[in-house]
């Protein structure tokens, strides 16, 4: 089991606030990524929960114990560092068997929990190096596996593949992912890596400033963002966002609509009935191959960015009519609240 | 270097502060084997071949084995101290506490005083058994005054080269611990760690490239010890506090004998090298990868 509730947990450095009050359930066996721009207080909300950092004030519990109190080792909770903070003077095997050796394991319980890991892991082969020995992605594994060996009620993870190349993340990712599957272990993971949160998460957590924006699953939050921030930031390109008279002919203060939802049409257009449709100039032109994003300039709502596929042939400075699909449309008010 | 040129260039353009090095060294080192195989006194003006003889002499005197047994034991008794209060202390300094530079500038100032002053300091201000510092702390409990240097001459000795040398092994390990990964230390914290499991198995390991660093060079420069047993204890009482650097002085300048001296002189190179041999292969183990 592995259930962690905040209740009201906030945090102050001195006399600077960078938690204000979060309420959370993470529910057992759910992978739930805290996303945010840096210095939204994700990590320092991830370390509150390992124990790591004192709360100010509010209660952490796990599987309704109160642990707000309790030291780190006595939470049951594991981590994966940014840094992976393996110790350097020990071998792998005696690195993954620290922990167990400090609960005062039996000698055969840790030898086989160790393997059993390694296994799990492909680090089999490299259980008598050092990690200095180790290349990234293997020194990433290690630090997992020091995690998985003491069966914890919970994973934090704090950004673990920042370190690693894109191709390698990419892959660490999907690892990450299979693995949690198949323990079952709730895992907190912290990343401002959008697509990881995107790919990985059960739920997202959207956190702006020591505030906890929106808590949702990953299509939820990409198709009903609850203000303009969460629009904003989940999605990639970002969602177009503009107020003006446009937003205000739409009953709305701010107006947004994703790339993919705007229709690249060359020359002047009509709108169709009960429908819009923004002539501009095409400022810039990325053609990807797959998808060609274009930049648009129209007058009275500024630039937008259109997704459109592959095969359109458009060039900076023709004129072309975007027709957004009015069904996608995203409406916030003057609170920046989206609208029902 | 990329060329045969360049590297020809190289080659000339050190060679003179090679070859003035080079003299520099060789020079006074032969002059002392020169010296050694002669019958050479200061008072005497007729100097004899001698052979070996100055060696055999130099061997057989019984302050010989005294002196190299008490240089080992002053270099390891000060090794000692400073290796095992230097991490206490460097422990110590790098916790977060108020006033941290001043009381770090002041921990530091001793290996600034040089080795003559230190020693009159502590003969004068702090050892004297009448008028010391120490002779009235133990008045002020009841107790008789101890007569450092005719009752404990050798600890005596320690503890001011001790004094001189906690500054240099804090410093050292200080730097090192302040490199000491916060990451891992909170890794270990997670992994349940007591304090004592962290120091021993994070951070005394982090240590040991450094301390190796701190008894290497601590063990060259306590070898040649001299100032403060010659302002101090002047080799005595008797031989008690005479190491291999006093004996070869008293030898040259007490004595007159320039031959027995340079014997001793030589001697105490090929001792210091046995050492150093020792040493690099005991801790130079840690300064690999």
């Amino acid at each position: 089991m592995g259930r962690i509730t905040l209740e009201g947990v906030t945090k102050s450095f001195d006399d600077t606030k960078v938690i204000h009050g979060a309420d959370l359930e993470i529910e057992d066996g759910k992978f739930v990524v805290f996303v945010g721009p840096s210095g939204c207080g994700k990590t320092t909300l991830l370390r509150l929960i390992a124990g790591l950092e004192d709360v100010s004030g509010g209660r952490i519990l796990i599987d309704g114990n109160d642990v707000t109190r309790l030291a780190p080792a006595k939470r049951g909770l594991s981590m994966v560092f940014q840094s992976y903070a393996l110790y350097p003077h020990m071998s792998v095997r005696r690195n993954i068997a620290f922990g167990l050796k400090m609960a005062r394991m039996p000698k055969d319980e840790i030898e086989r929990r160790v393997a059993h890991a390694a296994g799990i892991l492909n680090l089999t082969d490299y259980l008598e190096r050092r990690p200095g020995q180790l290349s990234g992605g293997q020194r990433q594994r290690v630090a997992i596996g020091r995690a998985i060996v003491r069966e914890p009620k919970g994973f934090l993870f704090d950004e673990p593949l920042s370190n690693l190349d894109a191709a390698l993340r990419v892959q660490m990712r999907l690892e990450v992912t299979r693995l949690q599957k198949q323990l079952k272990t709730t895992a907190v993971y912290v990343t401002h890596d959008q697509v990881e949160a995107m790919t990985m998460a059960d739920e997202i957590v959207v956190l702006r400033a020591g505030r906890i924006e929106q808590v949702g699953t990953p299509l939820e939050l990409y198709q009903r963002p609850a203000n303009v921030f969460v629009a904003g930031f989940i999605g990639s390109p970002r969602m177009n966002l503009f107020e003006g008279p446009v937003a205000t002919r739409n009953g709305t203060t701010t107006l947004g609509v994703r790339p993919e939802h705007l229709r690249v049409q060359p020359g002047d257009a009509v709108a169709p009935d009960g429908g819009e449709a923004w002539g501009g100039t095409v400022i810039q032109a990325e053609h990807l191959g797959s998808d060609t994003f274009v930049y648009v300039d129209v007058p009275g709502i500024g630039t937008l960015d259109a997704r459109s596929t592959g095969e359109l042939r458009v060039q900076v400075g023709d004129t072309v009519t975007l027709l957004p699909d009015m069904h996608q449309l995203h409406r916030f008010d003057a609170q920046q609240l989206a609208m029902a | 270097m990329a060329t045969q040129q360049t590297q020809k260039l190289a080659r000339i353009l050190i060679a003179p502060s090679i070859i003035l090095l080079l003299l520099w060294m060789i020079v006074p080192l032969a002059m002392t084997a020169w010296f050694s195989a002669l019958n050479y006194n200061l008072l005497n003006p007729v100097k004899t071949f001698a052979g070996l003889g100055n060696y055999r002499y130099f061997l057989s005197n019984p302050a010989f084995l005294s002196s190299l047994l008490n240089t080992l034991v002053l270099v390891g008794a000060v090794l000692a101290i400073t290796a095992f209060f230097g991490v206490l202390i460097a422990l110590l300094l790098d916790q977060v506490i108020v006033g941290r530079r001043v009381v770090r500038l002041m921990l530091i100032a001793p290996f600034f005083v040089m080795p003559t002053v230190s020693a009159l300091i502590w003969k004068n201000l702090l050892m004297n058994p009448v008028s010391g510092l120490l002779a009235w702390l133990w008045r002020l409990f009841g107790q008789t005054p101890v007569d450092w240097f005719t009752q404990v001459p050798m600890l005596s000795i320690i503890l001011i080269v001790a004094w001189q040398w906690l500054p240099f092994a804090v410093l050292i390990l200080l730097t090192a611990l302040q490199s000491l990964d916060q990451e891992q230390q909170e890794a270990a914290l997670m992994d349940g760690a007591g304090a004592f499991d962290r120091f021993f198995h994070l951070t005394l390991p982090h240590l040991a490239r450094p301390l190796s660093i701190v008894i290497l060079i601590e063990t060259i420069f306590l070898l040649t010890v001299f100032a403060e047993i010659y302002v101090t204890t002047g080799g005595g009482p008797g031989v008690q506090t005479t190491n291999l650097a006093y004996l070869i002085y008293s030898q040259a300048l007490l004595q007159y004998d320039v031959g027995a001296a340079s014997a001793g002189g030589l001697i105490a190179v090929v001792l210091a090298n046995i050492a150093a041999i020792f040493l690099m292969r005991i801790v130079g183990k840690n300064l690999e990868t």
